[in-house]
């Protein structure tokens, strides 16, 4: 794959300093013991640096950001644009089409109300009829998405549907935990509108072949939607290579704040884009009749937007850069072979998802047999470790592949072998405390 | 860590009155969000007014070692006894597993429900130890037992058995609103 580019894992001392960036990896839970976090995937830990650029926001230059002529409202300005020029620097964009929302979730909603809220009358006036027919969905048309999508990526598609009465079709999911692109052609075909599909997998870190999705989809003139929430915080992204049309991912899983996410979109499309929420900053002219809206990104940041958010992102988008993507990769690359290496060792053990490290991130979902996620999870816990037990928010991919729940270890840049290790010891426990034989 | 007695992990190896049996008044299905887990219950009730008693409880269930020890120990703890003690045991376990670690239980109220002490301090887990109990009392609303008494905010007099409601079945995905009348912290929900 082109995305995992050549790097080299941190050294002891680069991690020794990373992790020195992130004052909540030397606390201690559960009566002493040092915190193992293996949870990145649900969200990640705040480097010092980001959470610095947050307060500073705060202390020095705070105003609403787009209103008033003072100098503190230009300087909160001049930040969150900035923090959006550094934020697509980072994606390979151009800041023009780098919209913030308050999450992915809502980055991916926006996209999808924009096929049913382009069929109201006057909507798409003066958009060029054959990009405006892009965003036509009915009966007849059809979404597609994968069996192994996170909720968010699934749910607002399922009710486009039901609002426009498009079919909802999916691209199925291997025994092996990789796309079943044996039959592509079949469900993507000249009435698919719209497919969106994660780059990679929350549960099974398998990084998705974009480009033969793209190539297959741009085929027959339908627009690409990414799910980037797990590849952006540990692979170099660029929007322009992957050739999708929108790209959604949040701040808070690669060492950003809570409460934003991003959408790109390519220019003219969101040039084309009716709004999603509207209100004040939005607009161009408004009058009791009607309203005229602002140009993208704009458009589609309604309300006081969240400078201090965006500022804590770009700073979290610099620290990524300064340790260097291809290396973080690598460093993350190595972590999950010595898992899955370790896992393998356990006959009790069962991953599920791709058993070797080859197109494969970070997130590492297992069942140890007979015995529930939920309580090998408290296992861990009491060790120290913390992991993600359940579904995951991809309870249609968990089905697949017949399991109710799992536990998924997942990595950052600040992990190291020593987490690997604790994990590895802690679940050895798990057959000894519910009496199964190893 | 004091949270997987002996007790819990003997139930849930080797559950008690599982299965799902007739006669039943009434059979519902509840899932626990959170992770997927599941339980189908069916409860019999037999007699009426202050008489009505729990005739039996039967059930088919998938989940952790801690919500499928609790049903185990519910359907112990309920067959054979009257609508009043099954919903008074109820009450204490609910009391019990919300109460944050400062409540121990009461062995005499609640039997082997003692040694799901220690999961009230684990709030994540409380909803495991509850869905047994959620679906054991929708099912005895469904078989159309007043259970207004068990509403911490209630003060309706003591429950009623009555047998002539039909058979009902129903489907049920816990939600926080189901929760609303008890003590249960709000947090316990994992992102889904």
């Amino acid at each position: 794959m082109s995305e995992v580019a050549v790097g080299t894992a941190f050294t002891t001392a680069e991690s020794a300093a990373i992790r020195g960036d992130f004052a909540i990896l030397s606390r201690t839970v559960r009566g002493g013991k040092p915190l193992v976090y293996l949870d990145s995937g649900a969200t990640s830990q705040k480097p010092r640096q980001m959470l610095d650029a947050e307060r500073a926001f705060y202390e020095q230059h705070n105003a609403a950001v787009h209103r008033g002529a003072h100098q503190l409202a230009e300087e909160a300005t001049d930040a969150y644009e900035g923090a959006r020029e550094t934020i697509a620097r980072f994606i390979g964009a151009q800041a023009q089409e780098v919209v913030f929302t308050k999450n992915a979730t809502e980055a991916l909603n926006l996209v999808a109300y924009t096929f049913s809220n382009a069929a109201a009358a006057g909507a798409m006036d003066g958009v060029d009829p054959a990009l405006a027919a892009r965003f036509a969905l009915g009966v007849g048309d059809e979404i597609v998405v994968t069996e192994m999508e996170h909720h968010s990526n699934l749910v607002p598609w399922q009710e486009l549907a039901r609002r426009t009465g498009a079919t909802l079709r999916w691209i199925g999911v291997t025994d092996d935990g990789r796309l079943d692109l044996a039959d592509l052609d079949t469900v993507i075909t000249d009435r698919t509108k719209v497919v969106a599909f994660t780059h990679v997998s929350n549960v099974l870190g398998t990084i998705n072949p974009v480009a033969v999705i793209v190539d297959r989809a741009r085929a027959v003139g339908a627009l690409t939607v990414l799910d980037a929430c797990q590849s952006v915080p540990h692979l170099a992204v660029d929007v322009v290579d992957l050739g999708v049309d929108f790209v959604a991912f949040s701040g808070h899983k690669m060492f950003g704040p809570l409460g934003i996410g991003v959408l790109w979109g390519r220019y003219e499309l969101l040039k084309a884009m009716p709004p999603f929420l509207t209100g004040g900053s939005m607009i161009e002219v408004v009058r009791m009749e009607a309203t005229t809206y602002a140009d993208p990104p704009q458009r589609f940041e309604a309300g006081v937007p969240m400078a201090a958010q965006a500022v804590g992102l770009a700073a979290a988008c610099d620290y990524l850069t300064a340790l260097g993507m291809a290396r973080v990769t690598a460093h993350e690359h190595a972590l999950t072979e010595a898992l899955l290496d370790g896992l393998a060792q356990r006959p009790w053990v069962r991953v599920i998802g791709p058993v070797d490290g080859k197109d494969r991130s970070g997130a590492v979902a297992f069942v140890v047999d007979g015995i529930h996620p939920h309580d090998v999870g408290q296992i861990l816990d009491d060790a120290g470790v913390a992991v993600r037990v359940g579904h995951h928010c991809a309870w249609p991919l968990h089905r697949r592949m017949n399991v109710t729940a799992t536990t998924r270890a997942s990595f950052a840049a600040y992990n190291t072998v020593a987490d690997v290790d604790a994990l590895l010891t802690a679940l050895d426990r798990v057959p000894v405390v519910f009496g199964t034989v190893i | 860590m004091d949270l997987y007695q002996e007790i819990i992990l003997e139930h849930s190896k080797r559950p008690l009155h599982a299965g799902l049996r007739e006669p039943f008044n009434a059979q519902v299905h509840h899932v626990n969000p959170t992770c997927g887990d599941e339980v189908t219950l069916r409860v019999q009730v037999s007699g009426e007014g202050p008489s009505a008693a729990i005739a039996d409880v039967s059930y088919d269930a998938t989940g952790c070692s801690i919500s499928t020890a609790a049903t185990s120990v519910l359907a112990d703890e309920v067959i054979g006894h009257s609508v009043k003690e099954a919903l008074s045991t109820f009450v204490a376990m609910r009391k019990m597993l919300t109460s944050k670690g400062t409540d121990p239980g009461d062995e005499e109220e609640i039997g082997d429900g003692v040694a799901f002490a220690g999961v009230s301090k684990y709030p994540a887990r409380v909803k495991c130890a509850l869905l047994g109990w959620m679906a054991f009392t929708d099912a005895l609303t469904q078989a159309g037992v007043d259970i207004s008494a068990t509403s911490a905010s209630s003060s309706a007099p003591s429950a009623s058995g009555n047998t002539n409601a039909d058979t009902t079945i129903s489907d049920t995905t816990i939600s926080e609103d189901i929760f609303t009348s008890s003590t249960i912290p709000s947090n316990i929900m994992e992102d889904s």
